[in-house]
């Protein structure tokens, strides 16, 4: 979790100096704690969920909004285990299971 | 009820979850609305009839909601059959009215541009566009239809005026003479398209529509506080114990009110009519077969009336947040949390509240297990045993016995429940948990009275007229079970000993001899299938005691000498999961449109009780209690 953490103050903190820093590397959103706010970089399912293929999941995330270049805002977090999440995609709230979040990735 | 006109307008009304849409369609239909179902599937179908400004008809079809038209549930199945005109028994519409939530406007652009593709005339309605002024999102309309290639036009459903508009764009559009229409360039979308039509909306939603630089906060303040992890818990457990006290308090007056009713036109025809079969058949066939249906209503009514507003509101998708995963950690759906509270003060309205639930698998699953709440029903039979075989005697100075009886049957239905609902993910579906969870969570909106009326009234009609026929006709066979043959002239013993139900009572005696049971509790099963709290009257008609429901003590009294300890306690065991209410497997036949999931449900509970029944028992003689 300490890993995590570091790479979200990482991406929240502003960049101390452009020219000597690499880009910041993409996390998941399943990771993001609450009041992360970033960009989505990629959609990348990693397999099949319980029976639910990964293109399925694929495109269910589409649907709801979630595509590459969106604004993300991570809202809400529930009240087990912190999970599932509500994030603020582009003006829409979409609350999901981290499970499914980390196919999110954010920058 | 209008008759379907083949000059009528075939007008489909299209959207998104949470667009409004059925809002709208009330507003546009009012009361000339019909509620039937799809020829051979459970989907609902809603039409109505509306006049435009140049008073041509117009058959108007509320389609489900739906994200795309790929058909992922039954219900978008439909909705995208009826939109290619695929369904055999749908002449495919003449245009499309399709409806976008004008505050929220991403997602329904992108189904707007694949409804494109299916090239059929089209109308997009920008909903709730007062809430988006408000908000200070500003939209072109000209732009908006432009880049879209659609033509535009706003409404609020709660204002007339924007309806007129929307009736002479209505007659604009369709009044046009019919040109070729091109055939359907739809394909089912891959993730590549969905992709690209989403950039096409953001592209649009660019061009025609500037957003206040400071958007309304007001859903996320709110939301600070209702999906909180610790006060978002409590305003949802203050929220359903208001409800659920709701259902039981304000229900029950009511309720006694309609059973007074329907006990007084009994008795009335019992003067009226001769003594004989058919004074019994209209008194206890009829009269109390049809009031033992609807004395569930007022239950029903109250509890959908939370739902109705809960949902209009949006929080209904927030409650479901909230218990995801604590209903996950028994795989069932976070929507789940709803019906199967309902389903303490009765199973039928939780089994019917379970059409929030999109996922058909979570909602069979929530269906299955929602028989296993306790049910106000089983109250009856609980308080009669407990007090004839229960010492009334503190446990740790502070807690009474019968009072920690009452409250560990009240577990046990819980615990099975959720046991059951494992079973069935492991059994049914081969998983261990359930299917992604995903669900947006609406912006808060004040719920509309005559929408919210007008959807209360429609369960209600849903509710008679549905369950109501196959309730009744339950009510009519078990009836006729407990009344032939006729006792032969002079018998002294009770009518019910020389009927059906008692040789099918002695019949399954033996069978039901190892969990303890008498033949008197297998003939008294036999009517209690009925409803469970009938069984209470059945006993007493058993036992040959006078009096009904008043000499609930007597029979207290009576059973306390005549059954032992052992008996007793198989005898609650027994009832904590027995399938013991007609009325709940005809509704589980209506709502899962079949008889399949009603055998399951019925066998299941049927084994459970007989294998709880006989632990029960044998513990209880193990431990001296024969």
């Amino acid at each position: 979790m300490s890993t995590l953490t570091a790479i979200m103050m990482d991406i929240t903190s502003p960049a101390t100096d452009e020219s000597t820093r690499a880009p910041p590397a993409a996390v998941p959103l399943g990771l993001a704690h609450r009041g992360f706010q970033g960009r989505i970089d990629a959609i990348a399912v990693d397999g099949d969920h319980l029976g639910v293929s990964a293109a399925e999941i694929e495109r269910r995330l589409l649907e709801l909004g979630i595509v590459e270049g969106a604004a993300v805002h991570v809202l809400h977090e529930g009240p087990i285990g912190r999970d599932p999440i509500a994030v603020r995609v582009n003006g829409t709230t979409i609350a999901l299971r981290r499970r499914e979040a980390m196919a999110i990735l954010v920058v | 009820m209008t008759v379907t006109d083949i000059n009528d307008w075939r007008i489909a009304l299209v959207g998104t979850p949470n667009s409004g849409k059925t809002a709208l369609f009330n507003a546009l239909t009012g009361s000339r609305q019909k509620v039937a179902n799809y020829a051979g599937v459970t989907v609902e179908r809603k039409s109505g009839f509306l006049q435009t400004a140049s008073g041509h008809r117009v058959n108007l079809i509320d389609l489900p909601g739906t994200y795309s038209l790929r058909g992922r549930s039954p219900d978008e199945e439909i909705a995208r059959d009826v939109i290619l005109g695929k369904f055999a028994s749908e002449a495919p519409p003449d245009f499309l009215l399709c409806v976008a939530d004008a505050t929220n406007l991403r997602v329904a652009l992108r189904l707007v541009i694949e409804l494109k593709r299916v090239h059929r005339p089209m109308l997009l309605v920008l909903n709730m566009i007062d809430i988006a002024r408000r908000r200070g999102i500003d939209i072109d309309l000209d732009k908006l239809s432009a880049e879209l290639g659609v033509p535009v036009v706003t409404s609020t459903a709660v204002r007339r005026a924007g309806i007129e508009d929307l009736l002479r764009r209505i007659d604009a559009i369709a009044g046009k003479p019919a040109e070729a229409i091109a055939a359907s360039e739809w394909t089912v979308p891959a993730a590549s398209d969905l992709r690209a039509a989403q950039r096409e909306a953001d592209r649009v939603i660019r061009a025609a529509v500037s957003e206040p630089a400071k958007p309304d906060t007001w859903t996320t303040r709110v939301d600070a506080v209702l999906l909180h992890p610790v006060w978002g818990m409590i305003v949802l457990l203050v929220l359903l114990f208001v409800m659920f006290q709701a259902v039981f308090a304000w229900a029950q007056p009511v309720m006694d009110l309609i059973t007074a009713g329907f006990d007084a036109l009994g008795a009335w025809t019992a003067t009226v009519l001769p003594e004989g079969l058919l004074q019994s058949f209209v008194q206890n066939g009829v009269i109390s077969g049809v009031g033992s249906v609807i004395v569930f209503l007022p239950q029903i009514l109250v509890l959908f009336l939370f739902i109705l507003l809960l949902e209009d509101l949006g929080y209904m998708a927030r409650a479901a947040f909230l218990m995801d995963r604590i209903m996950g950690g028994a795989g069932l759906h976070g929507r789940a949390f709803i019906p199967l509270l309902s389903s303490f003060a009765c199973a039928i309205p939780g089994i019917m509240a379970t059409r929030v639930i999109d996922n058909k698998r979570d909602r069979l699953t929530t269906i299955m297990v929602a028989p296993l709440m306790t049910c106000s029903a089983r109250i009856p039979v609980y308080t009669l045993i407990i007090a004839a075989f229960v010492p009334d005697r503190p446990v740790l100075g502070f807690l009474g016995l019968q009072g920690l009886v009452m409250f560990g049957l009240y577990a046990t239905g819980i615990v099975s429940a959720l046991a059951v609902s494992l079973a069935a993910n492991h059994f049914f579906w081969h998983e261990s948990a359930t299917p992604p969870f995903m669900l947006e969570l609406p912006d808060y909106k004040l719920p509309q009275l005559r929408s919210v009326l007008m959807n209360l009234y429609q369960r209600a009609m849903a509710f008679l007229k549905r369950a109501g026929t196959t309730i009744f006709s339950m009510m009519v066979l078990i009836w006729f079970l407990a009344s032939f043959p006729r006792p032969p002239l002079g018998a002294t013993e009770p009518a019910i000993d020389f009927s059906l139900a008692a040789i099918i009572g002695r019949w399954i005696e033996p069978l039901l001899a190892p969990v303890g049971f008498n033949w008197q509790i297998s003939v008294a099963l036999i009517p209690g299938m009925a409803a469970r709290e009938v069984a209470v009257a059945s006993l007493g008609t058993v036992y040959a005691i006078e009096g009904g429901k008043e000499a609930v003590e007597q029979v207290g009294q009576a059973l306390a000498n005549k059954w032992s300890l052992a008996t007793a306690l198989a005898f609650l065991a027994w009832y904590v999961f027995a399938p013991q209410c007609a009325s709940t497997l005809a509704v589980i036949k209506r709502e899962t449109g079949g008889w399949r999931w009603m055998w399951i449900t019925f066998f299941y509970m049927l084994s459970m009780a007989y294998i709880a029944a006989f632990i029960t028992y044998h513990i209880a003689l193990a431990l001296g209690w024969g």
